[in-house]
């Protein structure tokens, strides 16, 4: 089309072989190392083991480079080291500790012993050590966002690049920027923040508002409870994201990027921050990008810890200095957004694949997925669940694989009652629900939504009642207050959930909350408000006689809400000479039969705090939770009642 | 602007309406002697706030039921303001809104010009939500101006004084602060608002729509 596409590929490949070539020195033919240091392997102790590995290493004077990565999304068994040598597959290791950091060096790499008690699995199939591939979550797995995490070092942009990265932007400057856009479109890729809108349409909407300057904004602004993949993406592989803002910006017209990233996540900023250091020394950012006709800046913006924020026009409103509350949509910011300027708004997730669909082409992409909803779905498991991390599966996966495959289920044999998905704004679905192959749409008829991607289980142990108070609990203090539906309404919904758990209100009452989570959700200004009711009406649509028994029974089938229960000690279970529970007890509200010596739990001291439940020892299990508290036998209750008479 | 003088033909119950193109639903129905309920809208304000959710219309062709202050005017527009899933927005809004109102009327300055009374009246529902539970905040109210007393809980925050005090630009003394259940009007760092700051321009008492900014003199009177 110009005359400067050709140097811009030409300018690029020079790039990619010498990236290829500082790759090929760091990694082939040697022993290496990387050790996960996203958040959650810091959290389990990661920068102590990657402490340890480079003081084995410099004390025995090994040319063996110890890489910091990212997530590789087995959270459940961080720290998470990946050592490759030659002769050997590259092998994954799970909960290491520094004492077994100095074993792999003097065993596994001084040595020839792999050390197969701490392996998780090997990164490729071999006749040696049983590998990921073997792994009945593997059958499900397609990592196409994920695909660089934790294998890559996300502070070395050559990395990023040998792994193929950037190539979709030296590409697309060879294409007409309404070219980009309609390979998008073709693609069928959906906005992964949730709704789900089609990003092709979105920019194509912002190309067409003709005024200028327009904006990219990348939404990092992850604030839902149990989500946790934008972090993960952001920490492991920020550069994918980058690529995904450089290219739609080239697509729609855009002349600066913003990157709105929490505050509280300051891995990912500093990443992103070296990342775009690093990009723009490479000029794959700032004035006449590769050498071609397109300049682009990008900049990060940090939130400063409002959920609402991640709503656009908040966003928005927060960016442009003023407070960060939404306004009324249309127009739509693709149309009139920051500065009131054409704005696209897309999340992290959304924008790590832009450059994937460019390099492998829009055909590709839809070939992965469902009709509807092409790609692939990630989740972040966390809950009563095994596996906990982050999974990436194609859409139309169905939750029974999502949990039980990918995840490996339920812990400590409990069993399955309910999944939580979409953060506050999704819903709980029930086991009825499991074989629901999971996309956008399927979803939002069961009443939740893909969200931000938080997925969280819950067991027989999770009352539904206290989930839904929970989240609404969570979205009441995070409404901004400017709309009366959401300000008064959600204080209102939460009144009478918290007097559910309390087993207090009238039967009516779920008539009420019904009503008003149906007003709420039909009156509300903004997207916080209209989806805060969704995990009340699931909950009511699924769960309904749960709610019900808390006010008719005053009882919490879950055995979990504090005021609906009591503890109580079983007088044959109890080993009457053992004093664990006595001893353990915080209020001093156990004592002995004075004459049986079984233990007795004084009922008005009694604080709930289940100490004695966990200090019973396993073999006599004698402790347990009743529902309604009444349920506690009344003679035992009069045995304190006779202690008390002087 | 050069739509200024376009003018838009539209049907409001029934009402054949002519009025300028980019004007907003709410304005053209109030210009033309059609109420809707409304409490945050601002006539010179270029952007609606859309906050107090009460202006609630149906507009054939169209599911669901739309604030009329957001909503501009189009050519051949039928809308209905007493369609039942508009009203019964309105009405749940105005329920939330009067759940959390000091509701006083006898002892009020506003009563009689109240634009809370004027809402249940065109609603056809009472001052007082049978079914919600009253959510007060209790908050001090601020008399330390010698003109007019300032009560939060009789608030609806619509903002309405903020945008009169604004416009003293810096010398401004009005603004919301917190958020959600506690945002409030107030002055920076909550400052008595009788302190030498407010240049007691009155407008603010002027525009608020219930007795939550009220003069001291007219409640004098009427107690």
């Amino acid at each position: 089309m110009k005359a400067s596409e050709l140097p811009a590929a030409a300018v690029f490949r020079e790039i990619k072989e010498r990236a290829e070539s500082h790759v090929r020195e760091l990694k082939q033919n040697k022993t290496y190392i990387m050790v996960g240091a996203a958040t959650c392997g810091r959290a389990a102790g990661a920068l102590d083991v990657l402490k340890a590995f480079r003081e084995e290493i410099k004390k025995h004077n090994l040319d063996c480079p110890v890489i910091e990565v990212g997530c590789m999304g087995h959270c459940y068994a961080e720290p998470i080291v990946i050592i490759g040598k030659p002769g050997y597959p590259a092998i994954c290791y799970g909960y290491v500790n520094p004492v077994i950091a100095e074993r792999l060096v003097n065993e596994f790499i001084l040595g020839e012993n792999p050390c197969p008690e701490f392996v998780i699995g090997a990164l490729e199939a071999n006749d040696m050590l049983p590998s990921f591939q073997d792994f009945p979550r593997a059958e499900h797995e397609q990592k196409i966002v994920l695909k660089n995490c934790g294998h890559i070092d996300p502070a070395d942009i050559e990395q990023y690049i040998a792994a193929g990265g950037y190539a979709g932007l030296a590409k697309i400057l060879g294409m007409a920027p309404q070219n980009v856009i309609d390979e998008v479109k073709k693609s069928g890729l959906r906005g992964r923040g949730g709704a789900g809108f089609p990003t092709g349409i979105k920019w194509q909407y912002c190309r067409d508002a003709k005024r200028t300057p327009r904006y990219v904004i990348c939404n990092a602004d992850e604030g839902d409870p149990g989500a946790f993949v934008d972090r993960a993406i952001l920490e492991s592989d920020p550069h994918s994201v980058i690529e995904g803002i450089i290219i739609a910006g080239y697509g729609v017209g855009a002349r600066y990027g913003y990157i709105y990233v929490r505050a509280e996540y300051p891995l990912a900023v500093a990443r992103l921050e070296t990342a775009l250091k690093q990009a723009k020394k490479l000029n794959l950012t700032g004035s006449h990008v590769l050498g071609s006709d397109f300049s682009f800046d990008i900049q990060i913006f940090q939130g400063s810890g409002a959920f609402v924020c991640g709503e656009e026009t908040a966003l928005i409103a927060s960016i442009e200095g003023n407070a960060g509350m939404p306004r009324y949509r249309p127009p739509y910011p693709a149309v009139q957004g920051l500065f009131g300027k054409p704005t696209v708004v897309n999340n992290v997730k959304t924008l790590a694949y832009v450059p994937r669909i460019i390099n492998n082409g829009a055909e590709w992409f839809r070939g992965i997925g469902s009709r509807e909803s092409p790609g692939t779905a990630v989740f972040a498991l966390a809950g009563k669940i095994v596996n906990t991390g982050m999974v990436e599966v194609p859409m139309g996966t169905t939750l029974r694989q999502i949990i039980f495959n990918v995840g490996s289920g339920i812990p400590n044999k409990k069993s399955f009652k309910a999944v939580q998905i979409g953060g506050p704004s999704g819903g709980c679905l029930p086991e009825a629900a499991l074989d629901l192959p999971v996309d956008f749409d399927s979803l939002q008829n069961a009443g939740a939504i893909m969200g931000s991607g938080g997925m969280v289980v819950c067991d027989e142990e999770d009352c539904m009642v206290e989930i839904a108070r929970y989240f609404l609990e969570f979205t009441q203090r995070e409404s901004c207050g400017k709309c009366t539906f959401c300000r008064l309404g959600t204080k209102q919904m939460l009144e009478l959930l918290a007097d559910f758990t309390q087993g207090k209100g009238k039967i009516e009452d779920i008539d009420l909350l019904e009503k008003l989570a149906g007003e709420i959700k039909a009156g509300s200004l903004c997207q916080l408000g209209r989806t805060a009711p969704n995990p009340i009406l699931t909950t009511l649509r699924y769960f309904r006689q749960e709610y019900e028994e808390h006010i008719t029974l005053g009882r919490c089938p879950a055995l979990m809400c504090q005021d609906l229960i009591a503890y109580y000690i079983l007088p044959d279970k109890c080993e009457r000479s053992c004093d664990a529970c006595v001893g353990e007890c915080t209020v001093e509200a156990i004592y002995s039969h004075p004459k049986k010596r079984y233990k007795i739990i004084d009922q008005e001291k009694c604080v709930k705090c289940g100490t004695c439940l966990k200090a019973c020892p396993p073999q006599y299990n004698a402790i347990v939770k009743l529902s309604p508290p009444s349920e506690v036998p009344e003679d035992n209750l009069k045995e304190k009642a006779q202690k008390s008479k002087p | 602007m050069s739509t200024r003088n376009i003018q838009v033909t539209l049907k409001i119950d029934g009402k054949e309406i002519k009025t300028r193109a980019g004007e907003k639903l709410l304005w053209a129905a109030l210009e033309n002697g059609i109420y809707i309920p409304n409490l945050c809208a601002i006539k010179d304000k270029p952007e609606p706030n859309a906050s107090c959710r009460l202006c609630w219309v149906e507009i054939e062709g169209e599911k669901k039921p739309v604030t009329s202050c957001t909503v501009e005017v189009r050519d051949g527009m039928v809308v209905n303001t007493k369609g039942k899933k508009a009203l019964d927005l309105s009405r749940a809004g105005f329920e939330l809104l009067m759940a959390s109102h000091a509701l006083d009327c006898a002892h009020c300055s506003a009563n009689g010009d109240c634009e809370l009374q004027k809402i249940a009246k065109a609603l056809k529902c009472s001052l007082k939500p049978k079914n919600l539970r009253p959510l007060r905040r209790e908050l001090p109210i601020d008399d330390s101006n010698s003109l007019f007393t300032l009560d939060p809980n009789k608030c609806v925050v619509c903002g309405r004084c903020i945008w009169e005090c604004r416009k003293h630009g810096d010398k401004a003394v009005l603004g919301f602060a917190h958020r959600g259940f506690k945002r409030v009007v107030t002055t920076f760092g909550d400052e008595p608002i009788g302190k030498d700051r407010c240049l007691n321009c009155r407008e603010c008492v002027e525009v608020c729509p219930t007795g939550a900014l009220a003069f001291k003199e007219k409640a004098k009177l009427k107690s």
